[in-house]
């Protein structure tokens, strides 16, 4: 009860005038209902709350209108009852001046209260439950952080707490907020206090810290504990300890140094050395929220600055817009320099007037301009060490101003950037103006910042890298099936060659050649099954290409009468050289099928019959088979200009097939019209490139390289190709070229889009689009 | 009201570096008085020329520079540079040592390394060591005090100053030894014999005139302490070092002794070195501690050169200008040890920071 | 022998210089052996310093392989994503003087971007899935795509292969969380003009350009 306490001191530190006389002059105050209010979603530190709310419902006053989003989040309310009007990003009081996700409420005037649940004893409650009650309130640290305050009531159980400190300090020049609120509101101060003991398992030392500038305030809470310790004896244990006034004693570390005599470890929570530090406004709010029920939806805050013909404290309703506070008081525009949301030294200023009270708004600044004129041009450093002097912490203002510039970042980081608190006192008493925390605050953003790409960086080169590897395996799963029916190719061959053997032999023989042959067709048979089979799965396990492939094989079935179809037949087995195996199985079947219908074409009869010498049949039999061995050895024995060669072959055949599939798909009217007949562009292209580069001497390795390219190395290959070409030209000759690029892909898109007009293609809407996009960045840029 | 987007704070305490060289400046006036009055009308022109040459040398190089000539120059870091050259420079030394010092100092000291708050080295002492070797004699001519001079005879007139300052012209009994030059090449004699036979040393405690300039630079240096302009920890622990030293050697007298600690607290450019030259923030060491080490190791060095050096009667400059050197390396080891961590972390450790 | 030696001082000095040399050749092959490094770690230092977009403006399939290739000598100015930071960064890594990012490559962009597909006109067509080196697009064959904004690098590789052109890569946008303050310039233009001109006086070696057009 007495400030018999010790107090230690904290390094540095400064005494800036105070400034608080002018709002003390008269009572806390109230302003009328503003015509609107704006309740942002995100008005503490932690992730936003989510709207459960509807534009055009009605809400009562101290409503739940934004929930909780997981644990470091806070309920918000409704300020008063009306309607929802909107719920839209709106300007909110942040140094940024982005605008944010609130809820605007018009107020019906009447301020009725949803039903609150009161509980006159606290003590007759589980903890969790009061912790709920707080939590649902949505209560949250009053001194300028936000921090959720149900969150820091629950320390983890390793972390026994053994001093409970109210902040009272409220260093900062010209806020009174709290000293207006320990004078008017002491008895639920004291009350608050004795709850959070409660919370927190009764704690050994309850301490609220004041300022020794604040003799009211002091004075009222001494009577206060007196008045509670009649009726409750831990009061008693209650101390209201004075301090020196010195800035930044206020700051939660600071305090708990004053106070403790400890020092909260770097990167630790106070909890960690048994102390737990809420501001005094936050202790009432807990308060009111447990013993009456009511979430919080005002704050005493203090309005000062000379641009203001009344200055005080008022009892401010949330989402009220600071236009319409100053308005209240008299705010004159032009005698002001700034509008300051906080104090002279840790506020921000405020870039939209409209933007509203929220629960971190202790104070609203509107200075003079000889008050707080703007700041005066910064000059070199002149290494006085005034900063270093009055840092808090015992950082090296200075060295950190350096590497700020020079954007050292690791410099910064083992000169404990981060332990900086941002108070302002090396700012304040720079003699050269230099403003320092801006400096630190935008080094700190760059770090973090980084942190974040390192992170993304990573995580891109995982994903590339697992990417890559997936590639790589398809591959090799693709090689490894293609050697295993090579294999089982020669082996066939080698029973094949044994057969030839056993036909040679007296023909007695014949029959039991026969059944041989029988027997190697059944296993051809077989082989063929087991290919196809595998080509199935294959067709399943490779994509979207592999449908169109069966779907393109269709049109030939009613043509298989059609002689003519039979060379088109045989142009695709040459296709299928370059995948002879995969396609193997196919090919022969279809070739059967060719030989079964056409009966004049089939004078190597394949099937044995009596007269026909069992050579022949065999030959026949062999015939695929051997002529697919054949192939694959080929293929494996080709000269560079060979495959590039076959590789003509078989683009020539896919634009055949493509071709087909485009008039396929113009007959069904299919959709993709369009991509496919970009897709047959790009193959002849393709034909004429790989053509041109056969006709080139040595242009065949890399060719061979190129392709077992896959999608995403053209592209890289086509971006290095644009940017080599754009480097080399001047500025007018890139816009000229980009120009034309642009207009030859307009020229494409009206094209598809002319087609797609023709077609009644239901995607007529993307063309079009995509055709006046194209037209505007011409524009744009011609 | 225009709606600023400026970090906090807000306010600004009334400290402006043109403040604290204004400061610096009126503190100097006791000292010129008291020269003036020894020495005469010379130290006025001294340092009327310096710290015009001073002026007129930052103003050229921010014209160059293309920066605002007149922001920069309200400052006054080059007015102080300019009276700091007046003052150590003789008393009617020629014109062209005064503007070559002025050059030195603001041009190559201070300026070819980024002006203001980048120099290295203090510049009037850069200045002031660089001529002491290119030009022994006339920087080290410094006039006979008026106590010492012969009855009837004053300082030098105006125009017979002005006369020697630009055309050499011999001014009668014009130049006598100091304490420190005969304190350095005494061999043989006690101190007791020595103040005998020396005039020079007929003052109260340190020599005729120069310990009443050392008492006035003294009374502007605790007017700058008293303005808090700068901290006691390196003056006094210079004062304190230099103290001390003379102490540890002082045997009463003897042929072998350099003087009295009083005699070295007020003989030469203690005072001046003291308050106005090992104070400048720039130069020196940052952190108190660091400053206290700083401080300490110019006075130690001070009287290692004035009694064992071979040449050079006073030491400040150089031990000023030794100590700048050192200045970073003090400084790395004088971190401060940040809340909430167990120890100071050097600027190399590279270990990963505790979490933020 | 040895007299032969002692006698002829060049003899000697030379004998005594080669088995010197002899010896310490043997130390340190025998060094070079012993602790060979496996693997290079280089490459992976390298690695972690480029951007990951994956891009391949430098030339090279991914931010892996020209690692590799800087190893192998390649010039390290060829990252237009991760501009002049990373060149120095990297500058720094290797101990050489930082050149300036080669723009055969492209050119640096301030503003980060992601790719951002319409998805109305989205056909389906699975070629940008194809073309995304780090699989940030979602989507099956002739079902709409979507781009997983968080893993985008924007790297621009499926903006060419769109068939219907319905990609755009958009500048990722500032949130609350993003957004921080920048460092006092002198060319920062502020809010207020009456001491617009004084702010801009911090000590700077470059005058800025409004400063130059009116002089």
């Amino acid at each position: 009860m007495t400030s018999l306490t010790r107090v230690w001191d904290i390094p540095g530190g400064i005494h800036p005038p105070e400034n608080k006389n002018q709002s003390l002059q008269l009572p806390l105050g109230e302003i009328p209902l503003p015509p609107l209010l704006v309740i942002p979603l995100n008005q503490h530190m932690g992730t936003p709350a989510q709207p459960v709310v509807q534009v055009g419902d009605s809400v009562l006053a101290g409503q739940l209108i934004g929930a909780a989003d997981g644990t470091f989040s806070a309920n918000t309310h409704a300020s008063t009852s009306g309607t929802v009007i909107a719920i839209e990003d709106r300007a909110i009081p942040h140094p940024s001046g982005i605008a944010a996700q609130s809820i605007v409420i018009q107020p019906d005037g009447l301020h009725a209260w949803i039903e609150k649940e009161e509980c006159a004893d606290f003590r007759a409650l589980d903890r969790l439950e009061l912790l709920d009650k707080i939590r649902a309130a949505g209560v949250a640290g009053l001194g300028g952080a936000g921090f959720p305050t149900a969150v820091k009531l629950a320390p983890k159980s390793t972390q026994v707490i053994d001093t409970l400190i109210l902040n009272g300090a409220e260093c900062e020049p010209y806020i009174t907020a709290d000293d207006m609120l320990m004078q008017v509101r002491a008895n639920e101060l004291i009350a608050g206090t004795l709850l959070l003991s409660h919370i927190l398992h009764h704690p050994e030392k309850l301490l609220i810290g004041v300022e020794d500038n604040k003799p009211k305030a002091i004075a009222a809470l001494k009577m206060a504990i007196a008045a509670a310790a009649v009726t409750d004896p831990e009061a008693k244990k209650i101390q209201v300890v004075s301090f020196p006034t010195k800035y930044p004693s206020g700051g939660a570390k600071q305090i708990i140094q004053i106070l403790t005599g400890r020092e909260t470890p770097s990167g630790h929570h106070s909890a960690d050395i048994g102390v737990i530090c809420v501001n005094v406004a936050t202790a009432v709010a807990a308060w009111r929220a447990v013993r009456y029920g009511e979430p919080m939806i005002s704050r005493v805050t203090t309005i000062v600055g000379e641009a203001l013909q009344t200055q005080r404290n008022i009892d401010v309703l949330f989402g009220t817009p600071i236009s319409y506070v100053l308005e209240q008081h008299g705010f004159d525009a032009n005698r002001a320099s700034r509008v300051v949301m906080g104090g002279p030294m840790m506020g921000f200023t405020l870039l939209d007037l409209d933007a509203p009270v929220i629960k971190t708004t202790n104070c609203i600044l509107a200075p003079g301009k000889q008050e707080l004129p703007p700041p005066a041009p910064a000059q070199a450093c002149i290494r006085c060490g005034l900063c270093a002097e009055v840092c808090p912490v015992s950082l090296l203002p200075q060295q950190l101003f350096w590497y700020a510039q020079a954007e050292d970042f690791d410099r910064l980081e083992t000169h404990n950037l981060f332990d900086c608190i941002e108070c302002g006192a090396c700012s304040y008493v720079c003699p050269s103006s230099i403003p320092l925390v801006q400096y630190y605050r935008a080094a700190k953003g760059s770090i973090r910042q980084q942190e974040i790409e390192k992170e993304k960086a990573d995580r891109s080169r995982q994903r590339f890298e697992f990417r890559q590897a997936r590639i790589a395996k398809e591959e090799a799963e693709k090689e490894a099936k293609r050697l295993l029916r090579q294999k089982a190719a020669e082996e066939a061959k080698k029973k094949l060659a044994e057969k030839t053997i056993a036909t040679s032999e007296p023909l007695e023989a014949l029959a039991t050649t026969t059944d041989i042959v029988a027997a190697a067709v059944a296993k051809a048979s077989a082989v063929q099954i087991s290919a196809d089979e595998q080509k199935i799965k294959l067709e399943r396990m490779v994509n979207a290409a592999k449908s169109t492939l069966e779907f393109a094989q269709k049109p030939l079935v009613p043509n298989k009468t059609n002689p003519v179809i039979s060379e088109e037949q045989l142009v695709k087995q040459q296709v299928r050289v370059k995948q002879a195996a995969l396609k193997l199985a196919e090919a022969e079947k279809k070739l059967a099928d060719f030989i079964a219908t056409q009966p004049e074409l089939a004078a190597p009869e394949p099937l044995p019959t009596a007269t026909t010498p069992a050579v022949a049949t065999t030959t026949a039999i062999d015939d695929p088979i051997a002529a697919a061995i054949a192939r694959a050895q080929a293929k494996l024995a080709i000269s560079p200009a060979d495959r590039i060669r076959s590789n003509i072959e078989s683009l020539h055949s896919r634009l055949a097939k493509a071709e087909e599939r485009v008039a396929e798909a113009k007959a069904d009217g299919s959709i993709n019209v369009a991509a496919l007949q970009q897709g047959v562009d790009k193959l002849r292209e393709k034909i004429a490139e790989t053509e041109a580069q056969l006709t080139e001497p040595g242009a065949n390795e890399p060719v061979a390289v190129k392709a077992e390219k896959t999608a995403a190395q053209i592209a890289i290959e086509k971006a290095r190709q644009k940017a080599t070409a754009m480097a080399n030209k001047s500025d007018g000759q890139k816009r000229a070229e980009q120009i034309q690029a642009l207009q030859l892909r307009l020229q494409k898109a009206r094209e598809r889009l002319a087609q797609a007009e023709a077609e009644n293609d239901p995607n007529i809407e993307a063309f079009r689009l995509g055709v006046t996009r194209l037209e505007e960045k011409l524009n744009e840029i011609a | 009201m225009a709606l600023l987007n400026i970090t906090s704070p807000h306010t600004h305490g009334a400290n402006r570096t043109g403040r604290i060289m204004r400061l610096v400046v009126y503190a100097t006036f006791p000292g010129i008085a008291a020269l003036t009055h020894f020495f005469g009308i010379g130290v006025l022109i001294n340092v009327f020329l310096a710290s015009i040459t001073c002026l007129a040398f930052e103003a050229a190089v921010m014209k160059l520079r293309q920066r605002p000539i007149m922001f920069y120059l309200r400052d006054c870091s080059a007015l102080v540079t300019g009276i700091l050259i007046g003052v150590s420079l003789p008393a009617y030394c020629p014109w062209w040592l005064v503007i070559s010092a002025s050059f030195i100092a603001i041009v190559l000291a201070k300026q070819l390394y980024g002006g203001m708050g980048f120099n290295p080295f203090n510049p009037a002492m850069v200045a002031y060591a660089l001529l002491l070797v290119s030009f022994p004699l006339q920087m080290s001519a410094w006039p006979t005090p008026l106590p010492l001079l012969s009855d009837g005879q004053t300082t030098p007139s105006l125009v017979a100053a002005l006369e020697k300052i630009f055309f050499g012209t011999h001014i009668d009994g014009y130049s006598s030894a100091t304490v420190l030059d005969i304190m350095k090449q005494n061999a043989g004699l006690t101190l007791d014999d020595l103040y005998k036979k020396e005039a020079v040393f007929n003052g109260r405690w340190a020599g005729a005139g120069w310990e009443w300039v050392n008492i006035a630079f003294l009374i502007g240096g605790i007017y700058l302490l008293y303005k808090k302009v700068f901290t006691w920890h390196a003056p006094i622990s210079m004062l304190a070092a230099l103290a001390i030293m003379a102490t540890l050697f002082y045997d009463s007298g003897s042929s072998n002794s350099s003087g009295s600690p009083i005699f070295h607290l007020l003989s030469g450019a203690t005072m001046l070195g003291a308050f106005f030259i090992v104070t400048d923030p720039v130069t020196s060491a940052v952190s108190n501690k660091g400053r206290v080490i700083y401080g300490a190791l110019i006075g130690v060095l001070i009287y290692v050169i004035r009694s064992w050096g071979t040449s050079y009667p006073d030491g400040v400059a150089f031990a000023v200008l030794l100590l700048n050197f050192a200045a970073p390396f003090i400084d790395y080891y004088t971190t401060p040890r940040t809340y909430g961590h167990k120890k100071p972390r050097r600027a190399t450790d590279s270990t990963p920071r505790d979490g933020h | 022998m040895i007299d032969v030696i002692l006698q002829n001082p060049i003899l000697s000095a030379l004998l005594a210089l080669g088995g010197l040399s002899a010896a310490f050749g043997a130390i340190l092959g025998f060094a070079a052996v012993k602790y060979k490094v496996d693997g290079d770690p280089l490459v992976e230092r390298i690695d972690a310093l480029l951007p990951q977009t994956q891009c391949g403006q430098c030339g090279h399939p991914g931010c892996k392989p020209y690692a590799q290739a800087i190893v192998n000598g390649e010039d390290i100015n060829k990252c237009p994503p991760g501009g002049q930071a990373t060149i120095n960064a990297l500058a720094d890594l290797l101990d050489v003087p930082a050149p300036s990012l080669d723009t055969e490559h492209g050119e640096y962009s301030e503003v980060k971007k992601v790719a951002f597909i319409r998805e109305e006109e989205c056909i389906g067509c699975t070629k940008c899935i194809q073309a995304c080196p780090t699989d940030a697009i979602l989507g099956a064959a002739k079902q709409m795509h979507t781009v997983i904004a968080d893993e985008c690098t924007g790297c621009d590789l499926c903006v060419e292969p769109c068939p219907v052109d319905c990609i755009d890569m958009i500048p990722v946008q500032t949130d609350l969380n993003a957004w921080k303050w920048t460092l006092p310039t002198t060319n920062q233009k502020p809010l207020f003009h009456v001491v617009a001109n004084e702010l801009n006086l911090i000590a700077s070696d470059r005058r800025n350009s409004d400063d130059e057009k009116a002089a």
